[in-house]
């Protein structure tokens, strides 16, 4: 990245560069527990890393409002990538959000607070996006539901301690909800409402 | 497959970036919430409403540069529906082409599930003219919308009954209601109800785009889609008293062909690409044989 208050840049090649993000994170809500590369093709400013900016940058816009956790929201280098390159209004107010950034995982606020839907239109609801730095699916929770043949395995870290919890609240309020999409380095890993999530022991 | 030259002047798949956006947030939250029908703003195609307005748009929205399209009409390669949007695609988004079922990585249908099973990886997308499955029960769309959220199918259940009450089965031989995951009660689009037991715990990826309605829903690979039935009237598929004319095959879905003026007709695979992948194969129909 240049110095000084230089921009980082955006999608080398914007259409196609897009298209395999969502791809991915298409293939990876479709197959929850399943892993898809994601390779990562941008170096924004830290703390956001470049799998978190590769989804906000695919699939945020004018339309699409983006939350940041606190360690984002003070980075001033963060919001202004995040403002040049998705023109994405950035909420303070989680409810708002179609799309949230929490690069610190284990922090993340309460599911509850972002927008769940409604009865009518459980689709108004948020996507979050967690950083996280491990992703097995050989280890860790136990997943059926939608897209899974038979039963999967997902192991995610680091997360807030009573995640097991929060997801089970999660799935059972469908079809509200929010989904959830895990980004490590180079891949990712997405849990939509629909899944049941129970320990792996 | 040759593909037509490529159209310069239009972005890639023809849609542009914030439409694709748009309509990739709403195919999220379809396949996150299976059967439900997501609202979406639905762009005027190049093409009358009728002819796959909400279909092509997911594909446009979903196709890649590596994708291997695949569109097919009635289970035909070859209609004018099918044909046009291959080269809709071929000249926007200079995409590999094929009607080869298994060589195909996006799918787009017309009213047909092929006949070859569909592995992982692979993407059906259905053309869907009135997405939702309770309006010719109720016309309202806040009445239906409510319906849905309550998950109250009795007037679906009632319409199937009163089949059974006036014709002694249940008479509903296409857009066979469904029901996804156990909550939400869908409409397979114009599709046989033959080729309903197909959308059940499939390998592939299943999305539906009403252009003129404006909704997307979506059924993830290996989902329960149950056809809606009774105890005492358990779902049927129709069968066929006769092989293919062309192929022989059995158990696939036939179209009736008139061969002359005499009322002479044939019966022949409905599923083009699996009818010459047959032939190919060797196996001789009743028709082909005397020919």
């Amino acid at each position: 990245m240049a110095r000084g208050s230089m921009l980082a840049r955006g999608f080398a090649d914007p259409v196609h560069d897009a298209q395999g993000v969502f791809r991915a994170v298409m293939d990876a809500l479709a197959r929850p527990g399943t892993i898809r590369p994601l390779v990562p093709v941008l170096a924004p400013p830290a703390p956001l890393t470049a799998e978190l900016a590769a989804v906000a940058l695919a699939l945020a816009d004018s339309d699409a409002a983006l939350w940041l956790d606190a360690a984002l929201a003070r980075s001033q280098a963060v919001t202004d990538f995040l403002r040049f390159h998705t023109g994405a209004r950035i909420t303070e107010d989680p409810a708002e959000a179609a799309f949230a950034l929490i690069s610190d995982a284990a922090a993340c606020p309460d599911f509850g607070a972002f927008a769940q839907g409604t009865p009518a239109y459980p689709d108004r609801s948020a996507t979050l996006v967690l950083a996280v730095s491990d992703l097995s699916d050989r280890a860790g929770w136990r997943l059926d539901g939608p897209g899974i043949r038979g039963s999967a395995r997902l192991a995610a870290s680091p997360l807030p301690s009573d995640v097991l919890d929060r997801l089970a609240r999660n799935h059972a309020g469908f079809p509200q909800g929010i989904d959830l999409i895990f980004a490590a380095a180079g891949r990712l890993a997405a849990l939509p409402r629909s899944t049941r999530v129970a320990t792996g022991d | 497959m040759s593909a037509a030259s490529p159209e310069t002047g239009y972005n890639f798949a023809y849609l542009d970036e914030g439409t694709k956006r748009m309509i990739r947030r709403a195919i999220l939250k379809a396949i996150a919430i299976p059967g439900y029908q997501v609202p979406f703003a639905s762009r005027e195609m190049p093409m009358p409403y009728g002819w796959g307005t909400g279909g092509v748009q997911v594909t446009a929205a979903i196709l890649g540069r590596a994708d291997v399209l695949k569109v097919i009409d009635q289970g035909s390669d070859d209609t004018t529906n099918a044909v046009s949007i291959r080269a809709f695609f071929a000249r926007t988004a200079d995409v590999a082409v094929t009607t080869r079922t298994r060589e195909a990585t996006v799918i787009q249908t017309r009213h047909r599930i092929p006949e070859a099973p569909l592995h992982e990886g692979q993407v059906l997308v259905y053309q869907v003219p009135i997405p939702e499955p309770l309006r010719f029960l109720e016309p309202r769309e806040t009445e239906t919308r409510q319906l849905h959220a309550l998950a109250e199918y009795g007037l679906m259940h009632v319409k199937l009954y009163e089949d059974i009450a006036r014709h002694g089965h249940i008479a509903t031989t296409y857009a066979y209601p469904v029901e996804v995951a156990g909550r939400y009660v869908m409409d397979p689009s114009p599709t046989p109800k033959f080729d309903n037991p197909k959308m059940d715990d499939s390998p592939a990826l299943q999305l539906f785009g009403a252009g003129r309605e404006k909704r997307i829903y979506a059924v993830p690979p290996y989902t329960r889609v149950r056809s809606l039935d009774f105890e005492d009237h358990p779902f049927r598929v129709q069968r066929f008293d006769r092989p293919c004319a062309l192929c022989g095959a059995e158990g696939v879905y036939l179209d009736e062909v008139l061969l002359d003026d005499a009322g002479e007709r044939m019966f022949v695979c409905s599923d083009t690409d699996h009818c010459e992948e047959r032939r190919a194969e060797g196996h001789v129909g009743e028709e082909a044989a005397h020919a």
